[in-house]
């Protein structure tokens, strides 16, 4: 297979993205799950809690130091393999990465040392102050990245500068309030505490049915199965609100996931299953639950929902204006100040469009000189591949609604049936361990391969993204990321099982010490509460 | 928000040129020592008690101390993003090898402890010698070439496109004059993180540390000043030509540039810049003197001095010009023409204004909490807690 720069430079994204979206779901979640249960040992005094603390402390550390090696090229790749991205719309996407560093990162790098190595210099608040700063860290880091990738899904608050041939900000509250934004974040960093939820009740799980370690297994489910309910509602509700906010904002991307071909009279149906075929532009065998999708998508039953077809007429009519726009760029940039005033006019009407020019840059040099069939062409560029999104988004919502149902379980088995477990149970919690990351990678999926062809939605197409580099250069640094990150993977799996197998490690004696008396006490002292002694009070 | 447009657009750019040397000193003078430790630990621990201290004196701040290599590359996007697009792309397999080289040491530190057996730890030593000693190398390299130009040239679009072939380029970065620096800038954190060992540990792992870093240290500064000699003499300076604009679009073709005899002619012009390299010069040899006689605490505080000294010399020297080209040299990146908007660089510098201290002081904080030395005792004895 003959890959070129564009594809070697998208493939080489994906793969280092969805790496590094390995570990981060888990450091969101896990960051937050084992805050509470310091807490819980602040509140308490009992050093069960602490053994917790520390024993998925340590789980954390393994996963976090990945997901920060990993992060660094994050930061770093847009400018080498997406050099033109950088220059072009750097103004604005720049700012909430640099800010995620100064408000975010900092402050969980700064802390995550001190968690591990600060038990015995500090006292008992002190730590667990420590601790949510590295929770609130982690996740603001995730509000600041999303902000950014917000603004590549709905490019809000931002204006083509002709002198500077780049998007620049003219709203930064708009960048930070866009709706897409901000749905997708609550969204993510729910799916981030579902996964630890899962990993969590699905360790325990295993401890339980080995009878191991119990005490921290049942604690550890009862905290993950309450935390991961409501994580596991909110991921779906905010999943939701992220469909909405697509159906005005990204028509295309949602018409693509539904396989929505033709525009349906409103209230659309929801298209369960069926196979999209993109030559024949159909989904054939499509069963569909009627009014579902025009609710979900515009909650109101008379608004419609534009499909396919009708989008690429659309993006017709914008690559037609936005070839205005260009040959009024080229004008203006011969004659800078002494443009005429009617050709900026001329511009400024049409420099919405300026991104749907560029599509055509694929085809030929001059997007001038294009033909009605280069036009059709390019304009049917602008569908994502369908059946893949349709596939992938069904798989996460299915997921997606698996995690309610067996957090629901868990939760009210560990309420309400003194934390009784069946077995088939607890072999099922075990089973699902992987199934969060397959979500959240599919979620992932659905975003960015649904936003293609673009970098930024109708502003800047992918295929101009990128760097000048050759094949070599990329095939080079594709193998030595792909390689050096499996290697890394394999060995952090390998530690994570270690440890997961070796179970809780420190303070073994003292937990086992206290409960022991505790439980001693619970069976002597008839009518008195636990806390009755004064000793054990603290 | 018509609050920005007080604060002149030039002013900003100047502000922001300053902010980003803040940040290449801040991660110099913290990531510093944690690369210069990583690059001496074969050296200066023998057994893996002793190697296990040095680890651990840098243990609990490395990935504070990292974050600003980070936030560096991302204000350098938020900022400079023409700097940030072209160089990154320019020295497109340097920087990989940088990124490989960070992306080891993070994980090297956090695993090296998680088992027992003597190959796995060797390892992961090996790892931290190549994290710290990779970058502190090849950023020195890097200044090289910035200083002596690099081949890129802008398109109208803006897109920057590289002259010669790819590995051509790769090597063609390692001329004898950025080898030089580069040498200057691993010697130069070879010595800072002997100056931390010396402060943060004791017995036969500072006495070697202090060894080494007396030797780093005067190699630094024989390096310096062999670099500074070189670049009056033998290699070319840039100027803007005509009437410079401070306030205009960030669009690097609309100055007109020309080569000059040599970048020294800085010196003429604002004599007062000389304080920067006199402040590397008398920092390093201070921290030479200092390891030389066993001090601590002021050891590590002059080698401070003699890195910010360095750095900032090489931006004084250097403004306006960020990123110059060899090739086309109207291309070339100047404070005045390749910055964010005049939206942007405001917004960014009240973020940093509210946050940037904060920083400080809880980086401060965690720096006392953890002060002291790192001793073979306290690594033995609490082997859950530490690496």
């Amino acid at each position: 297979m003959e890959l070129d720069i564009v594809e070697l430079s998208r493939l080489q994204f994906a793969m280092t993205a969805m790496y590094h979206f390995l570990f981060v779901p888990l450091t969101l979640g896990l960051s937050v799950l084992v805050a509470i249960m310091e807490t819980v040992y602040v509140m308490t005094g009992r050093p069960i809690w602490r053994q917790m603390t520390k024993f998925w402390g340590a789980l954390f550390g393994i996963n976090f130091v990945l997901g920060v090696a990993t992060g660094i090229t994050m930061e770093f790749q847009f400018g080498m393999n997406w050099s033109y991205y950088s220059h072009y719309v750097g103004d604005i996407f720049g700012a909430p990465l640099a800010i995620e560093g100064l408000m975010a990162f900092f402050l969980e790098a700064t802390f995550v040392g001190l968690f591990f190595f600060g038990w015995d210099k500090l006292s008992r608040r002190a730590h667990l102050t420590v601790t949510w700063l590295v929770a609130i860290g982690s996740n603001f880091s995730a509000l600041w990245i999303l902000i950014a990738n917000g603004w590549m899904q709905n490019p809000v608050g931002a204006a083509f500068n002709p002198d500077t041939m780049r998007m620049e900000m003219t709203s930064f509250f708009d960048v930070l309030f866009n709706e897409v934004a901000q749905a997708k974040f609550v969204h993510t960093v729910s799916a981030g505490y579902v996964t630890a939820a899962v990993f969590v009740l699905g360790v325990s799980a295993w401890y339980l049915l080995n009878d191991r370690h119990t005490r921290l297994a049942r604690r550890s489910i009862t905290v993950a199965a309450s935390f991961g309910l409501a994580a596991t509602l909110s991921v779906v509700v905010l999943g939701d609100e992220s469909g909405y906010s697509a159906s005005h904002t990204q028509k295309m991307k949602l018409a693509a996931i539904e396989g929505m071909w033709e525009t349906h009279s409103a209230p659309a149906p929801f298209t369960a299953i069926g196979f999209p075929d993109k030559e024949a532009r159909e989904t054939h065998y499509a069963i569909e639950i009627p009014l579902v999708m025009g609710l979900i998508g515009t909650r109101s039953l008379t608004e419609e929902i534009p499909g396919i077809n009708d989008l690429v007429d659309e993006a017709r009519r914008r690559i037609e204006s936005g070839i205005v726009a260009y040959d009024a760029l080229m004008t203006i940039r011969e004659n800078r100040d002494a443009t005429p005033a009617a050709v900026r006019e001329t511009f400024e009407a049409n420099s919405n469009n300026l991104g749907f020019a560029f599509l055509l840059l694929r085809y030929m040099d001059d997007p001038r000189e294009a033909t009605a069939e280069d036009i059709a062409r390019a304009a049917d560029d602008t569908i994502p591949g369908v059946a893949p999104l349709f596939w992938a988004f069904r798989i996460m919502v299915g997921l997606g609604f698996a995690f309610i149902a067996v957090m629901a379980y868990f939760f009210w088995r560990s309420s309400f049936c003194q934390q009784s477990y069946p077995r088939w149970a607890l072999r099922l919690a075990v089973l699902i361990i992987p199934a969060p990351w397959i979500a959240a990678e599919l979620g992932w999926f659905v975003a960015e391969f649904g936003r293609q062809p673009w970098t930024v939605d109708g502003v800047l197409p992918t295929a101009l993204s990128v760097s000048h580099l050759s094949v070599q250069d990329l095939m080079l640094t594709l193998a030595g990321f792909v390689t050096f990150y499996t290697v890394l993977f394999i060995i952090e799996m390998g530690l994570m099982l270690k440890y997961i197998r070796k179970g809780p490690f420190q303070d073994v004696e003292e937990t086992e010490a206290w409960e022991a008396r505790h439980e001693h006490r619970l069976r002597t002292h008839d009518g008195q509460g636990p806390f009755a002694d004064p000793e054990y009070a603290s | 928000m018509i609050l920005f447009e007080y604060v002149d657009y030039g002013l900003l750019r100047v502000i922001w040129w300053v902010l980003l040397g803040v940040l290449l000193i801040g991660f110099a003078l913290t990531d510093g020592f944690d690369m210069g430790v990583g690059a001496l630990l074969p050296f200066v621990g023998r057994t893996d008690v002793e190697r296990r201290v040095v680890i651990n004196t840098v243990g609990p701040v490395w990935e504070g101390n990292q974050v600003w290599f980070i936030l560096g590359g991302g204000a350098i996007f938020a900022a400079w993003p023409p700097l940030y697009a072209v160089s990154f792309s320019g020295f497109y397999l340097a920087m990989f090898a940088v990124l490989a080289a960070l992306i080891l040491r993070p994980v090297a530190f956090k695993y090296r402890s998680k088992r027992e057996d003597g190959a796995w730890r060797s390892g992961w030593d090996w790892a931290l010698f190549v994290g710290g000693a990779v970058p502190a190398l090849i950023f020195g390299v890097a200044v090289g070439n910035v200083l002596q130009g690099v081949p890129f040239e802008l398109t109208p679009d803006l897109f920057s496109r590289y002259e010669g072939s790819y590995y051509g380029k790769f090597f063609g970065l390692l001329n004898p004059f950025a080898l030089l620096t580069g040498v200057v800038s691993l010697a130069m954190l070879l010595t800072h993180g002997a100056a931390w060992l010396s402060l943060k540990a004791e017995g036969p792992v500072a006495e070697r540390a202090r060894r080494i870093g007396s030797v780093t240290g005067f190699v630094t500064i024989a390096g310096y000043a062999l670099a500074g000699v070189w670049l009056a003499f033998g290699i070319q300076g840039y100027a803007i030509v005509g009437e410079v604009v401070t306030d205009g679009p960030s669009n690097p073709l609309y100055t007109e540039v020309e080569r000059t005899a040599s970048w020294l002619a800085a010196y003429s012009e604002r004599p007062w810049i000389a304080i920067a390299p006199i402040l590397g010069f008398l920092g390093m040899a201070l921290a030479v003197r200092g390891l030389r006689a066993g001090r601590e605490v002021s050891t590590l505080l002059w080698s401070k001095l003699g890195i910010f000294g360095a750095i900032s010399s090489v931006g004084l020297t250097m403004f306006p010009f960020i990123l110059p080209s060899s090739i086309n040299a109207r291309s070339s990146l100047t404070v005045w023409d390749s910055s964010s908007s005049h939206l942007t660089l405001f917004i960014m510098l009240v973020v940093t204004v509210i946050f940037m201290p904060l920083i400080l002081a809880y980086t401060a904080w965690v720096y006392k909490v953890l002060w002291g030395k790192v001793t073979e005792a306290s690594v033995t004895g609490d082997t859950h807690n530490v690496y």
